[in-house]
């Protein structure tokens, strides 16, 4: 069971306060309607799944009832640092270069 | 003495309190500090069960958790446990354990002579070979098979006992209070830290508690004591004794068993039997010890077969010496201690045998110097006995231990203690995705590399010398506490051990497959020469040669097995054993009873209730409740002796007819604020608010983003910025979720505000013609009539004198309205609605008849009707799709994708059984062919079905592959029972399609 850092309360908090909420940065189409099926399908659809870093979007549901992101290893579900929406992660590239 | 191997002196045992028990329905006698395996082997019982798979007779190996044999049946009726291991079971008066295997006996059993059928009768994949096809053999033979096979039955009554859970947080968690793990909670303690440490054992002290050494020239078992005194001083230290840390999962956080009663026998419990300890650790030291291996020959699963670090633990802790004329087997110094030990106990050690060309270490020196006979280069091939060891084949090998190099000759005895090596107890690190790594020079798998702040210290690194485990753990006790390394020296006069031998498979003079059984794994029957068999059938992985043979699934997985197992397989596929690698153990290390980890969430714990506020009138009424969600919403109110169907005859009747009310409080409720709120709406929605006045109701639908319709409900403008959302009853807290979603993540500029207010009002439908006026008697400050309160009207005013909040919206088709109160004054509001009823019958009715009203007017149930695969045209509901919206509200985009275009998808239409009376099931699949050989194409099925009483047949509900361009068409369900339904595609309208009554 994870322990996750809410950076609105400001506390390490356990999982079961949280629900996880997908893939972070994926900005919506600001005009759904001029996308192909290809493009919509891509913002959809299609998620990176790496092994390793991954930027992910977390819910404080039995806390603040806020959606941040944090930066999780997928491999040892380490988690690096978590932050507001609307800010970049300060870690972006695999620990150790491996991908 | 009626304990015919207990020693007179020595061991932790009381002899002043002797304790009666029974095994196999015969009396015996044991002293308090024993376990049921120490008391059985003290009363001279070895045979304890029948072995998985060939019924073999078979004894007490282990003295720990590694024990593969003796699994028992302890206790009696409701309380009765399946599968604890003889030696881990601590002995109390008037214990009933019986064998779990053996049937009909342990002594004569029915599955032996099959066993000696043997390796024809069942070869590894036996059960894949033998019952994959045909499937019903399977299900005939499989009651036979597993009673044969049998690891004990579970109670069929309700577990009486109480079980509780814990939460723990600490600095510095150690698991294992042998010397390393003893160490390291004494130097973090004394660093003031908040530590824990945990042992599966009764007493705290590990190899300590049978240990013969001296630590700085005390014995070890004062050592012991003045260590446990110390951290029970220690305010900071919590010692948790027959407490077993089974997992080790993410962020350091681990699961541990606390077995509080168990010990005292089923009539002395009072309290908690266990505790599920959940513990969130800063650091964690695992100092878990290290597990005897077995060598590998011919019938080495003879009762009489032990191994030796058990066989010492039995004298030196128990004061039990398990035979008169003790064999040694060893590929290292570990077996000479085994040999001391019975010769000090005053029994015969005929001779160590020793695979190693030369054996000078020192408790090989300290052999010879007591007179114990040691040759070397040799092995033991062969045990032999037919019930328990009588005697055994010895052998002169070469020096890899591969081949038998001269005569071979008997020898008699009737123990044969086993040295094979140690394997260290990596399961916990294992658990947390560390793969073991194998270590040439301790020849064992160790742990791998960290992933969590985890140390590690003594016998799971391999630090087997007792001054090395209490250095080593002092070390990283001070570490994982952040301090510095103590200068303490231990002196245990054992700081020297020579070199072991890599010895896993003892040839035998014919070849593996003719040779008698050499056993690897104990518990699940698996052989040397099975897992050579599996590897010529072709599978080259551990993990597949694991599931083929069934190698490491009991319930010991594998702990003494392993090791073995995977040497043997990687000797046959010439490769190393690092290449070949171990399988990954997992959670939970030894088992761990449901009731543990139930705690208290069972019956009416299990999940939280939500109870309307009217509830209690609803019970008084006799209604019989449905679950949804959380909640308990009456499902329908019988009279004495109605039926069910007739019950729900009655309130369809009175709602088309007079008058009905439903208790819709559960409906959630989603107050939403601001300026932007309407335009939040908007792009939520698939149908346009812009033009929604105060005082005006709307229904609303909710796509997901994929154009599937995800939640409906009717949301009412109460002000200019001011609306309340009504949701499903079960989407409630998924629908504010989406809320917050969107509205945090995409559009933070739009100054909106979500509040649930689902438990702050109660909501009571009051529908049927003559709803008007039971409702004008309660409401004089509103004016009801038709002209002045439309159909989706809002209005505020009061209802029975409280302020309410009324809309004219219909679930029915019929004249409706809807009052809602605050919760606090429902249960009084409710009771004045009923009384001003009475002249019109009003009729309460619950979620059932609401189903079928609903259903007569083909409005949807989502959730029921749809299944996250519609789209609102697939439901016909196309006309609530705004074409006009400056924004592509959520889902619209989805909504002309190439699939989601197709015509030929499934959609949502009524169906009318061809027999008036017939009601098809629901979930049924729906076929164009009734004749079609099976598989057949299935068009559909059947998600909503009813007898409509009003319409006089049964109405349906359901998806049908281009159902709108099938109308008039012919579908047909065929049901389980053999019947096949006709039905006719027909609109889902069925009642009022022109909507004429709910305008009145
Ligand atoms: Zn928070």
């Amino acid at each position: 069971m994870l322990q996750i850092y809410c950076p609105y309360c400001q506390e390490l908090r356990e999982e079961t306060e949280f629900s996880y909420s997908g893939e972070a940065h994926i900005a919506r189409p600001l005009e759904p309607q001029q996308l192909t099926d290809a493009q919509w399908a891509d913002y959809l659809f299609f998620r990176t799944n790496p092994r390793g870093i991954h930027h992910e979007m977390w819910y404080h549901a039995s806390g603040c009832r806020r959606y941040f992101n944090a930066t999780r290893n997928t491999q040892t579900y380490e988690i690096y640092e978590t932050y507001p929406l609307g800010q970049q992660p300060a870690l972006t590239c695999d620990i150790g270069g491996k991908r | 003495m009626s304990q015919p191997n207990r020693l007179s002196v020595g061991g932790r045992i009381d002899r002043s309190k002797p304790i009666e028990f029974s095994f196999n329905k015969r009396s015996y006698e044991g002293y308090a500090g024993d376990t049921l395996a120490s008391a059985l082997l003290a009363n001279g019982v070895n045979l304890v069960g029948r072995s998985f798979k060939y019924s073999r007779p078979r004894g007490i190996m282990g003295h720990g958790a590694e024990e593969a044999n003796a699994l028992m049946q302890l206790g009696q009726g409701a309380v009765t446990v399946p599968n604890p291991k003889a030696t881990q079971v601590e002995l109390y008066s008037g214990m009933v354990a019986t064998s779990t295997n053996g049937w009909p006996s342990v002594e004569f059993d029915l599955m032996a002579w099959l066993g000696k059928l043997g390796g024809p009768f069942m070869p590894p994949g036996f059960y894949y070979k033998t019952f994959m096809f045909p499937q019903a053999w399977w299900l005939r033979y499989e009651k036979f098979i597993r009673k044969a096979a049998g690891f004990g039955h579970i109670s069929q009554q309700p577990d009486p006992d109480i079980y509780d859970k814990l939460n723990h947080y600490c600095d510095v968690m150690v698991i294992g209070a042998g010397p390393a793990g003893i160490s390291a909670a004494l130097e973090a303690g004394r660093n003031g830290k908040r530590v824990i440490l945990a042992d599966e054992q009764c007493e705290l002290g590990g190899s300590l508690l049978a240990s013969q050494q001296n630590i700085n020239g005390a014995s070890a078992s004062d050592w012991l004591g003045t260590a446990v005194t110390e951290l029970a001083s220690m305010a900071n230290v919590v010692l948790l004794s027959r407490t077993t840390v089974f997992g080790y999962y993410d962020h350091n956080f681990l699961a541990a068993l606390e077995q509080r009663t168990d010990h005292l026998g089923p009539t002395a419990v009072k309290g908690t039997r266990q505790r599920l300890h959940r513990i969130r650790a800063k650091a964690v030291v695992l100092a878990t010890g290290a597990i005897e291996r077995p060598l590998v020959f011919g019938n080495n699963d003879l009762p009489g077969v032990m191994l030796a670090q058990s066989v010492s633990a039995y004298i030196n802790r128990y004061a039990v010496v398990p035979g008169e004329r003790a064999l040694i087997m060893t590929s290292n110094d570990s077996g000479y201690q085994a040999a001391l030990d019975i010769q000090s106990a005053g029994r015969t050690v005929v001779a160590v045998v020793d695979c190693r060309y030369h054996a000078e270490g020192r408790l090989a020196q300290m052999a010879r110097a007591a007179g114990i006979e040691v040759i070397t280069g040799h092995g033991v091939i062969e045990a032999c006995g037919s019930h328990s060891v009588t005697g055994a084949v010895i052998a002169p090998l070469d020096q890899a231990g591969d081949q038998i190099t001269g005569a071979q000759r008997s020898v008699s005895c009737d123990l044969i203690a086993m040295a094979g090596g140690w394997s260290p107890v990596v399961h916990l690190s294992c658990h947390t995705g560390s793969r073991p790594v194998w270590d040439e020079q301790l020849i064992g798998f160790v742990p791998g590399p960290n992933v969590q702040q985890q140390y590690c210290a003594g016998a799971v690194v391999g630090h087997y010398t007792l001054a090395h485990a209490l250095s080593g753990g002092a070390a990283v006790g001070a570490e994982a506490a952040g301090a510095k390394v103590p200068e303490i020296h231990f002196d245990c006069g054992d700081e020297t051990e020579a070199q072991a031998q890599a010895l896993f498979l003892i040839p035998h003079s014919k070849s593996v497959s003719r040779a008698p059984k050499q056993f690897v794994d104990f518990q699940n029957d698996v052989t040397a020469a099975g897992i050579e068999l599996a590897i010529r059938e072709g599978y080259e992985s551990i993990e597949h040669i694991k599931r083929y043979t069934a190698m490491g699934f009991g319930t010991d997985q594998g702990k003494t097995a392993n090791v073995n197992g995977v040497a043997i397989a990687a000797k046959a596929l010439h490769q190393s054993i690092q290449a070949t690698g171990t399988t990954i153990f997992r959670p939970a290390y030894t088992p761990v009873t449901f009731g543990a980890l139930a705690g208290r969430d069972v019956g009416s714990l299990f999940d939280p209730a939500r109870y309307t506020a009217t509830h209690q009138w609803h019970v008084a009424q006799g209604a019989k409740f449905e679950n949804v969600g959380q909640w308990k919403r009456p499902w329908y109110f019988p009279k004495a002796g109605e039926t069910m169907q007739q019950t729900l005859n009655r309130e369809c009747l009175a709602v088309r007819n007079s008058v009905g009310i439903m208790d819709a409080s559960t409906l959630g409720k989603i107050d939403i604020q601001g300026t932007d709120a309407r335009e939040f709406l908007n792009r939520i929605y698939t149908n346009d608010w812009s033009n929604l006045k105060p005082g005006k109701c709307r229904y609303g639908l909710m796509l997901k983003e994929d154009g599937m319709v995800f939640d409906d409900g009717v949301t009412t403008c109460l002000s200019e910025n001011h609306f309340l959302m009504t949701t499903t009853t079960g989407g409630a807290a998924e629908v504010l979720a989406w809320l917050e979603l969107w509205q945090q993540t995409e559009w933070p500029e739009l100054e909106v505000y979500f509040t649930s207010v689902t438990d702050h009002w109660v909501t009571y439908s009051l529908v049927g013609p003559n709803s008007r006026k039971v409702l004008e008697q309660l409401c004089n400050d509103v004016d009801l009539s038709a002209e002045a309160f439309k159909f989706m009207d809002y209005k505020a005013g009061t209802v029975a004198g409280i302020p309410a909040r009324i809309c004219r919206i219909s679930f029915t088709g019929e004249l409706s309205f809807e009052v809602n109160v605050p919760a606090n004054q429902g249960h009084f509001v409710w009771q004045q609605i009923i009384a001003a009823g009475e002249a019109y019958d009003i009729t309460p009715y619950g979620t059932e008849s609401m189903h079928i009203l609903r259903a007569e007017k083909g409005y949807i149930i989502v959730g029921q009707d749809t299944d996250g695969s519609l789209t609102p045209q697939d439901c016909g509901m196309d006309w609530i799709v705004s074409k006009t919206k400056a924004f592509s509200f959520i889902g619209q985009r989805s909504l002309h994708r190439s699939d989601t275009a197709r015509s030929d998808r499934k959609q949502l239409v009524g169906l009318k059984p061809k027999d008036p009376a017939a009601i098809i099931p629901e979930g049924s699949q729906i076929v164009m062919d009734p004749n079609q050989q099976i598989p057949m194409d299935m068009v559909g099925h059947v998600t909503s079905s009813y007898w409509s009483v009003c319409l006089d047949h049964g109405i349906a509900m359901g998806t049908v592959k281009a159902g709108f361009s099938r109308m008039g068409e012919t579908v047909y369900c065929p049901l389980v029972d053999g019947r096949t339904l006709a039905a006719e595609i027909c609109s889902p309208v069925f009642y009022d399609p022109n909507g004429e009554r709910h305008h009145d």
